[in-house]
This record gives structure tokens, C-alpha cells and sequence, in this order.
């Protein structure tokens, strides 16, 4: 396998949160020693269940967040340290986000253009013509029209407001996309054309994304490789056919048999698998790493564990 | 106005409900249809706005004020539910056809103990001691453990599969013989929604129940299905065994459906469906899936479909299966993945 350029380089990233003050005081790992890098033009999904702190991740990247250790490099470059102008302008500058609610993370009282040339204008483009021409050619690239321009959200369905964050995001030609969540707030058949949309830009401009979701199988379908989180931690890191197919984590093959299938005849078969990491972990004696196992699979386990993982891949 | 077979526990029959809005009548459910038999699930799958949560509504009598009944029956044990009034109706909700709302957190009374929210149903009928020790049997039976302490505590001290439960325990707590499941596990997370999902499948087999299951995922209706009623605006445009409508769709929408959302072996381009559903203030002439239909026929802007029959239990509202129509198959993608899921089948 050739050596890929690394766009985005995540190291031991921890974002804790606390609560309460003296004896009341809480800390909430909502990430806790996360690690993965994702590269050049390819699809990095996130998986796991609501609070495994999948979008504080993102969150944290995009510095939403200040990190509370670790390391995020994006093309070699540190953006988890403090935060300076330029730093900011050069992660507002590469990275863009997607977020999940379309309407929620529309302003109401901008239209459709304003809100898409908002990114350019914050980089100083005073040019209206050149705004004017910049959004229209994004709304086309996105499947809208000239008319949608002057339009406010309100008017729009589900599906076309994430065309708009779709179009809002990609205008200042961001080298790495967030993608929180971008289509389950949408009906399955308005789904189909967002996943497409984002397919088709993706080949069209090289983009590399960082995609977010809980639906397994969306994410299957749309990442080149996959990391699984649990509680904060990263349980399992593979290309999206091995993890599919050879499964070693027992997190991961639990989420994977919660799936539903639309096959009446499988599904009607189905034995569930339930993670319980007091019964699946022995963890008192040994202490779990992330350990690759095979060539581009990393698993989360104990020395014992990572011999059983090596048996089962060989059997 | 009895039921003929004595199979049939529930019958809805050409219901029709719209709703007065501004900009004039929104027809969200147009002459719906079908039969629920003691012991099966049925599920009504649809996207929003279809209204397979305003039909179930309808069966309930839950309708908002600005709904209007315009037409059909729904008949229960030789009663028609809508002509019902809301003392008649108070006998019915809840003790003999319970309902699982979609989100936990709304459905309860948040400043109130959810051991008294169980036993709000019960205290009418016993008293307060019985009522207690039943309620207590309820939330074992529905899978939550320690439940004298849980009886005390209110619902945000619950996490959200938990909190179904307790909503689940509500409507067993009547005793009904119908469970209506409104979208009961979109709020959740998959492996909270697997648990949840089989525990609805194990109190159908130990109390008998006939449910009515709503949900817009196909995962869900393969696992939870014996028989399938696919909405569209407002329309039952395909119903027919969990087999036949999964391994044999005939409508275009149910083709579309089926094909648009990725499955875990999905590598081809989805299928999508053009355009939105139609503002059903102005049902479109004709077919109301006509314009997003890439197979539609003259016809299909003109005059909407009836029901073909392809089976006993089979039928289909498609131009498409008119003797004169032209023949047209099912998209090659689908055609694939069906033999796929088949191969799969015969695997396991």
C-alpha cells in the first residue's frame, strides 16, 4: 500500500467537560484518547450510539471546542494549540462543516444567497458581482437554480436545506468537510439524493470527508474506512469492508447485529448480540491499547484479547 | 355492522381525514383501507406526511381539533370507532387498544412519577395497593430492572430505551388486546432499538396481541412484519405479505423505497427519488406519485390507479399492472439486491 498523504492527523485527543464545583464536581470524558488520521480525498466515517462523543470529536477538530489534550494536525500543521488569528484563519479556511439540522443551523432572516456568500465575505470579498457569480455556480453544483437564490429557508424542504449547508460549506473550497449527521434528519428517499449529491462532489472535487452518523449502514455505504467509538474511546478503526465483514471487536459486532436488515427472512432469524464490557472484558490485570491486528485494522483490546483477534482473523 | 370472519379484529374501511388549514383542506389520508387479524403485526410504512400516523390517529380518536373525519369506518368489536363518542371512546383507548407513542420524553408527564403514570390507568378499575403490585409486575414484564426504586422516580431519571418502556407499560397496563406502535424506536439508538424491538415481539406472543406497527425503516418492517401497507400521500399504494412486498414490489414507490436506502452489501449508486411529495392542500390529478414516478404513464396524469391484484393477499394501486399497460420491470438495482437477500436467506 503506497503511503498516503495524511490531511487530517487526530493524537490522543481527550475533550473532557465538567460539571459542578468542590464535591459535586463531574468530569464527563465525552472523548478520551482518540487517535486516527484521515487522508488525502477519502471518506473517514464515525460511527457509534448518541453520547459516545462522536460529533464532540468533530466538534473539537473544527476547535467549537478547546481540546482538553492531545494533538490535532491538519496537513502537518497543529490547529489543537492556542488559538491565534491566523490559526483560526487557517482552519476556517480548510475545514467546513455540515451539520445535521438543516433548518436549525439556517439563519431564518438571511436568503438562500446571503447565507451561502457569508463565507465569502468574511474573507473579505467585497466584489458583489463576484459573490453574486460564486453562489450561483455553487447552488448549480448542488442542484438548485438561480431562483432559489433569493429565497429564505423557511421555504424550502428538508432536503434542499441540506443542499444549502452543503453549498454553504463547500464555497470557500474547503480541503476537509465535517459532515455531522447530514442526512438523518431526512426521509429516505430525500436521503438517497443528499448521499448521491455528496458522492458526486466528492469525485468531482477531490474532497476528503470526515463523516458522522450512527446509521451503520449509511456510513457502510459512504467511507472508504471507519472508526467505532464507545464512551469516548475509539473502539475499532478498518476499511469499511473488513469491518463488515471480520468484525473483532465485540462493540462492533454487537452494533453491527442490532442492524435490521429489509429482508423478512433474515431478519426473522436474527440472534442479537448484547456488548456488556463487565462480561467481555477482563481488564484488571491487562490494560487495553489500540493495537493494529492486520494491515489497516486497529482494534482497542488487551494483549490476551489481541491474540484471540489474530486467531480469528487466521481461522 | 359485524366483521364476517371472525379472523378480523379490526377493520379500517375507505377512512378518509383532512385537516382545515389556511390555505384550505390538506387531504392527509384518502380512502384507507385494511384489515388487522388477531395475532399479526401489520405495519404502515411511509415517509413524513404520508399519514400513517394520522390513519392510527383516526383508530384512536386522537385526532387534533382542526381534523375532520370525511368518510369510512374504522369497526371494532361491531362498533365504528369514529362514530363513537368520547365517553364510549374513553373505554376503548387504553384498555382495549393500547398506544406506544414515537417520543418517550413527550409522551410522559415529566413532573410526575412514573410508577403513578402506570397506575393512572389501573386506579379506576382497583385500589391503590393492587394497582401498585400490578404496575410493579408491568415493569418487570417490560424489562426494567428494580422497579420498586424505579417506581419512585420520575421520567429524566430514565435514559431513552428505558423511558419506551415505561411507556410500553402504560399501554399494557389496560390490558388491551390491540398495541398500536407509533414510530416507537426512531428516538433510539440501534442496539437500545434491537432490545426494544424484541421485547414488543415477546409480549405480542405472551399476551396475544394483534399490533399495528408505523415506522418509516425497512429494517425495522422486514424484522417486525407479517403483513405491509406502503403509504403514499395519503394512499395505501401497495399492501401484501412481508415477503411478497419485500422479494415482489410492484409499485413504482415501493420499488423506489426499497432502493433508495443502502443495505450493508449497497455499492451501486442509490436510487433516488426525484422532486418532493405534493402539497396535499391540491391533490395532483391522477396518481399523487405520478411526477416523481420515472415509469409513469400518460394515464398516471390523468386518472388515479386502482387497486390490481396480484395475490390473494397482494394488491398494488399501479397503472403499470393493467393488462394494456407496457411491461415494465423492477430496476435492475433492486432486481440485484433481492436476489442478493434471497442467496442470504437460503444461507442462514
Amino acid at each position: 500500500m503506497p503511503e498516503q498523504e495524511n490531511v487530517l492527523e487526530v493524537k490522543h485527543l481527550c475533550q473532557y467537560f465538567t460539571t459542578g464545583r468542590g464535591r459535586k464536581r463531574m468530569t464527563v470524558k465525552a472523548v478520551d484518547d482518540v487517535s486516527f488520521t484521515v487522508r488525502r480525498a477519502e471518506t473517514f466515517g464515525l460511527v457509534g450510539e448518541s453520547g459516545c462523543g462522536k460529533t464532540t470529536t468533530g466538534r473539537t477538530i473544527i476547535r467549537l471546542y478547546d481540546p482538553t489534550s492531545g494533538e490535532v494536525r491538519f496537513c502537518g500543521r497543529e490547529i489543537s494549540g492556542p488559538m491565534t488569528p491566523q490559526t483560526r484563519r487557517y482552519l476556517t479556511d480548510n475545514i467546513a462543516m455540515i451539520f445535521q439540522d438543516p433548518i436549525e443551523s439556517l439563519n431564518p432572516r438571511m436568503t438562500i444567497e446571503e447565507i451561502i456568500g457569508e463565507g465569502l465575505r468574511t474573507r473579505g470579498i467585497k466584489d458583489k458581482a463576484e459573490i453574486h457569480r460564486r453562489v450561483l455556480q455553487m447552488l448549480a453544483k448542488v442542484g438548485m437554480t438561480e431562483e432559489h437564490a433569493t429565497r429564505y429557508p423557511h421555504e424550502f424542504s428538508g432536503g434542499q436545506r441540506q443542499r444549502v449547508g452543503i453549498a454553504r460549506a463547500m464555497i470557500v473550497n474547503p480541503q476537509l468537510i465535517i459532515a455531522d449527521e447530514p442526512v438523518s434528519a431526512l426521509d429516505v428517499s430525500i436521503q438517497a439524493q443528499v448521499i448521491n449529491l455528496l458522492n458526486d462532489l466528492k469525485a468531482e472535487m477531490g474532497l476528503t470527508i470526515l463523516f458522522i452518523a450512527h446509521n451503520l449502514s449509511v456510513v457502510k455505504y459512504f467511507s472508504d474506512r471507519i472508526g467505532v467509538m464507545y464512551y469516548g474511546k475509539m473502539m475499532e478503526i478498518a476499511r469499511s469492508e473488513d469491518l463488515y465483514a471480520k468484525p473483532l471487536h465485540p462493540y462492533t459486532r454487537a452494533l453491527l447485529s442490532a442492524i435490521p436488515e429489509p429482508n423478512p427472512l433474515t431478519e426473522r432469524k436474527r440472534r442479537r448480540i448484547d456488548y456488556v464490557p463487565e462480561r467481555d472484558h477482563d481488564y484488571s490485570v491487562e490494560k487495553p491499547s489500540m493495537v493494529e491486528v492486520e494491515p489497516e485494522h486497529f482494534v482497542y483490546c488487551s494483549p490476551s484479547e489481541l491474540a484471540a483477534c489474530k486467531a480469528m482473523l487466521r481461522g | 355492522m359485524a366483521l364476517h370472519d371472525n379472523d378480523t379484529i379490526l377493520r379500517v374501511q375507505d377512512l378518509s381525514v383532512s385537516f382545515r388549514a389556511y390555505g384550505g383542506m390538506v387531504r392527509a389520508v384518502r380512502g384507507v383501507s385494511f384489515d388487522l387479524r388477531r395475532g399479526e403485526t401489520v405495519a404502515i410504512v411511509g415517509e413524513s406526511g404520508s399519514g400513517k400516523s394520522v390513519s392510527t390517529k383516526a383508530i384512536m380518536g386522537i385526532l387534533p381539533a382542526n381534523a375532520v373525519i370525511e368518510g369510512g369506518s374504522v369497526l371494532y368489536d361491531g362498533m365504528d370507532l369514529t362514530r363513537l363518542g368520547e365517553e364510549e371512546m374513553n373505554r376503548i383507548r387504553g384498555r382495549r387498544i393500547g398506544l406506544v407513542f414515537q417520543d418517550p420524553m413527550s409522551a410522559l408527564n415529566p413532573i410526575m412519577k412514573v410508577g403513578h403514570q402506570i397506575t393512572e390507568v389501573l386506579r379506576k378499575r382497583m385500589n391503590k395497593h393492587d394497582a401498585k403490585a400490578r404496575a410493579l409486575a408491568l415493569m418487570e414484564a417490560v424489562g426494567i430492572p428494580d422497579a420498586p426504586r424505579r417506581f419512585n422516580q420520575y421520567p429524566f431519571q430514565f435514559s431513552g430505551g428505558m423511558r419506551q418502556r415505561i411507556v410500553i407499560a402504560i399501554a399494557l397496563a389496560g390490558d388491551p388486546e390491540i398495541l398500536i406502535c407509533d414510530e416507537p424506536t426512531t428516538a433510539l439508538d440501534v442496539t437500545v432499538q434491537a432490545k426494544i424491538l424484541d421485547l414488543i415481539n415477546q409480549i405480542k406472543e405472551e399476551r396475544h396481541l394483534s399490533v399495528i406497527f408505523i415506522t418509516h425503516d425497512l429494517g425495522v418492517v422486514a424484522h417486525m412484519a407479517d403483513r405491509v401497507n406502503v403509504m403514499y400521500a395519503g394512499r395505501i399504494v401497495e399492501t401484501g405479505t412481508a415477503e411478497e412486498i419485500f422479494f415482489e414490489p410492484a409499485h413504482p414507490y415501493t420499488w423506489a423505497l426499497l432502493s433508495s436506502v443502502p443495505d450493508l452489501q449497497t455499492h451501486e449508486r442509490l436510487m433516488s427519488i426525484p422532486g418532493t411529495p405534493p402539497n396535499m392542500i391540491y391533490p395532483p390529478r391522477g396518481d399523487a406519485f405520478a411526477a416523481r414516478n420515472q415509469y409513469a404513464l400518460r394515464i398516471d396524469f390523468e386518472q388515479e390507479p386502482p387497486y390490481f391484484s396480484l395475490s390473494d393477499t397482494h394488491r398494488a394501486a399501479t397503472w403499470l399492472l393493467h393488462p394494456k399497460a407496457p411491461k415494465v420491470e423492477m430496476p435492475e438495482i433492486l432486481r440485484e439486491r433481492i436476489k442478493r437477500m434471497k442467496e442470504e436467506a437460503a444461507h442462514a
